[in-house]
């Protein structure tokens, strides 16, 4: 009895990287409705973390986010990921306009186990979901100072991991983006208590 | 010597003001505010920008209201919340590294300060203050380029690798416009009063079209820009200027031929003409003289349309050819998207997309060719909700990816389409057969032509299509219909021989009442000046 109530309120390091991609998942195309990168109408609105939240419904979207997002699980389960950031370019110029950084940091949970795939958290479920509920709010309000995106944008999402990780097939190294004359706004940050998402958002300013 | 014991003192000074001067730097600030202990200064509200200087009145650290127990409570978890629980958003420098950046900043301009000051002493003996002055100046630029820079290098300075999908996700399509743009653009409120004006219903002037031809599939009539109206009656084509009232026969077919089609160019005086046989004639019409005859059709041309230089003619045997006029090989490509009479033929306002209607009830929507001439071989959109025929198309004017289409007597439906997604946005049924459609320029109103039972014309409000006026008068089916050049009134061609003139879409007599107050005021002051 006591060991089913234990099980119930944990969450192992898998649970925590399936939470984040989940708050990746939604957060992304959040961001990509709300700031018009592509046309309303290919939108469909779900409801999560008791928000109503637009996804897109673009097939080629959907399969490049699901491509990177279930690697981003997989390499997150590792603790291998610095950040993971959602760029914004104009898509004649490739000038980079908006970069939005979730940057991911390994907590300690309750048991500080040496291994940390054994290690868990008892932070209770919804008290996260209400934390990314606060975030997702955050991003969709955000639509009041940042500029307008007024030209024909595409994105892309890059993925800050460890030196030591391997390159999967059909995975390319970068460099860094460069935005001129930025400008940063940290929103709120939620933890699942094994890691901590902080969110950000850097934006050229308009001159 | 002691002059350059003064320049390079000036110097220093000058360099150094960035750190010596005005309030001590945040991160020092911050520093100490952590050795004194208090938590609360990691939470700093910054308002100033990454590109402004130092100097700035630090604003509180806290904001009262609210216990330092339950801060060092919660900052385990979330450390960055607003107090009081409300969102604001401060631009902040959370993200960067303070410590390493200053490092960094320092490092350099120690070094080259070094080397400037050993410049100005071997070079140059007769420095002035005003050279030392741009030197600064020069300086500070510098300077503040690599604050940002390093201010970006420290943020992310972990190293590692950077690692991104290779295949990348879509650009928006072409013709999407951020619809945030609407909150970005100051305009007048909508009027709040009904949107009913008076639109009058007869017609102000009928003008006779002996022997036009009663035609569904035919397109018989056009408005140019220069204000003639050309008309296809029997086996000749007239030229009515709707200025003069002059009227004009440009030309006269052999015997069993006739026109099928007619379409002005956007700008100028040159009309193409589908004929019977299955050729696209051009004729300059200021001069009354055929420029040349461009085949490629086995059967009639019943529906042109013009995009620059490109004209592109729809035929009998259900292809679409793009002819560019300019050139000796004319024919650019030939579209297979039809499998009957291509009736309804219009480029988009943005002439990106070409829309097409035929007698196999689709409606095809083609897109620019990458080349930018012509259009791509295979159908962006193959629209097939249409029951009849399709001949009345027409693009909205202020949204430029919406097309509107009509369907014939079996159909009876205005259908509005999205072409960024090929959605079906909106049907309303008319209750008569469709045979043309304009979009109005003044108004956000859209007119169609109708045949049995009433023979009229019925002006809609768009996007709700509530119906506003129905203009009747004809008494047979209206066959086509043409706008004038100022967009205010309509010319339409019935089956029973006339052609009518609507102006249904006169400006606003509002609008119009205050720019003649206007100009009667102008008129006023010249009058006084005159006196004088």
């Amino acid at each position: 009895m006591s060991s089913a109530q234990a099980t119930k309120n944990c969450i192992t390091l898998k649970g925590s990287a399936q939470i984040i991609v989940e708050y990746l998942k939604y957060g992304i195309h959040s961001i990509l409705f709300q700031r018009g990168i592509y046309p309303a109408e290919n939108f469909d609105s779900t409801q999560q973390y008791g928000l109503t939240i637009l996804m897109s419904k673009d097939p080629k979207i959907t399969t490049f986010l699901q491509n990177v997002l279930s690697q981003t699980e997989e390499w997150l389960s590792k603790n291998m990921i610095n950040k993971i950031s959602m760029v914004i370019t104009n898509a004649h110029s490739k000038e980079v306009l908006e970069c939005w950084d979730f940057k991911m940091q390994a907590e300690n949970g309750d048991n500080q186990a040496a291994d940390p795939s054994q290690r868990t958290s008892s932070k209770d479920q919804t008290r996260i979901q209400n934390e990314i509920r606060d975030v997702m709010r955050q991003i969709s309000a955000t639509v009041s100072y940042l500029p307008l995106l007024d030209c024909i944008c595409t994105f892309d999402v890059m993925i800050h991991t460890l030196d030591n990780t391997e390159l999967p097939a059909k995975w390319d190294e970068t460099g860094a983006i460069v935005i001129q004359n930025a400008q940063a706004v940290q929103l709120r940050s939620f933890s699942t208590g094994l890691h901590k998402v902080e969110t950000v958002v850097n934006y050229k300013m308009s001159t | 010597m002691s002059q350059f014991n003064f320049v390079s003192d000036l110097q220093n000074a000058l360099i150094m003001d960035g750190e010596t001067r005005g309030p001590a730097p945040r991160w020092k600030k911050k520093m100490e505010a952590s050795l004194n202990g208090s938590q609360n200064t990691t939470r700093s509200v910054l308002s100033v920008s990454y590109n402004t200087s130092f100097s700035g009145v630090q604003a509180p650290t806290k904001t009262p209201g609210k216990s330092s127990e339950g801060k060092t409570k919660k900052s385990t978890t979330t450390p960055t919340k607003t107090p009081g629980g409300g969102d604001r958003f401060i631009p902040n420098r959370a993200a960067t590294n303070f410590e390493l950046a200053h490092f960094l900043v320092n490092k350099d301009s120690g070094e080259k300060s070094d080397e400037e000051n050993d410049k100005a002493t071997t070079s140059n003996t007769n420095t002035n203050s005003n050279e030392t002055n741009v030197q600064a100046s020069a300086h500070k630029g510098e300077r503040q380029k690599l604050i940002s820079e390093v201010a970006q290098v420290a943020g992310d300075s972990k190293g590692g690798r950077i690692l991104c999908y290779q295949n990348k996700a879509p650009a928006a399509p072409e013709s999407h416009t951020n619809p945030l743009k609407v909150v970005y653009s100051i305009k007048t409120p909508i009027s709040t009063k009904s949107g009913s004006r008076y639109i009058p219903t007869t017609s102000e002037r009928i003008l006779d079209a002996p022997d036009f031809i009663n035609d569904y599939y035919l397109n018989l009539m056009d408005w140019s820009g220069d204000n003639i109206v050309a008309v296809a009656l029997g086996s000749c084509v007239y030229l009515w200027n709707a200025a003069s009232g002059n009227i004009e026969q440009l030309t006269e077919f052999e015997e069993g031929d006739y026109a099928g089609s007619l379409s002005w160019i956007q700008e100028g005086q040159i009309l193409a003409i589908g004929n019977s046989t299955g050729a696209v004639e051009l004729w300059d019409c200021s001069k009354v003289k055929r420029l040349r005859v461009m085949d490629g059709h086995s059967a009639r041309v019943g529906s042109l349309a013009w995009n620059s230089f490109l004209v592109s003619s729809g035929s009998r045997d259900g292809t679409i050819i793009h002819h560019d006029v300019r050139s000796r090989e004319h024919k650019i490509s030939s579209l297979a998207g039809h499998s009957q009479e291509v009736c309804g033929l219009k480029w988009s306002t943005d002439f990106k997309y070409l829309a097409s209607g035929g007698n196999d009830n689709l409606v095809n929507v083609w897109s620019l060719a990458g080349s930018g001439v012509g259009t791509a071989s295979e159908a962006l959109h193959k629209f097939n909700e249409h029951q009849a025929a399709v001949r009345a198309l027409a693009w909205c004017p202020w949204q430029p990816s919406t097309l509107a289409s009509g369907g014939g007597t079996a159909d009876r439906c205005i259908k509005f389409w999205n072409v960024n997604n090929g959605s079906l946005i909106k049907s309303v049924d008319s209750k008569s057969q469709v045979c043309s459609l304009l979009f109005s320029r003044h108004y956000k109103e859209l007119i169609s032509a109708h045949g049995f039972a009433n023979n009229q014309l019925t002006i809609w409000k768009y996007p709700t299509m509530v119906k506003q006026a129905d203009l009747t008068g004809h008494t047979s089916r209206v066959l086509q219909m043409a706008m004038s050049p100022d967009g205010s009134t309509v010319i339409s061609a019935g089956a029973d021989e006339t052609l009518r003139l609507w102006n249904c879409f006169a400006p606003d007599p509002l609008a119009a009442k205050k720019s003649a107050s206007v100009n009667s005021k102008a008129k006023q002051s010249v009058f006084r000046q005159s006196i004088r």
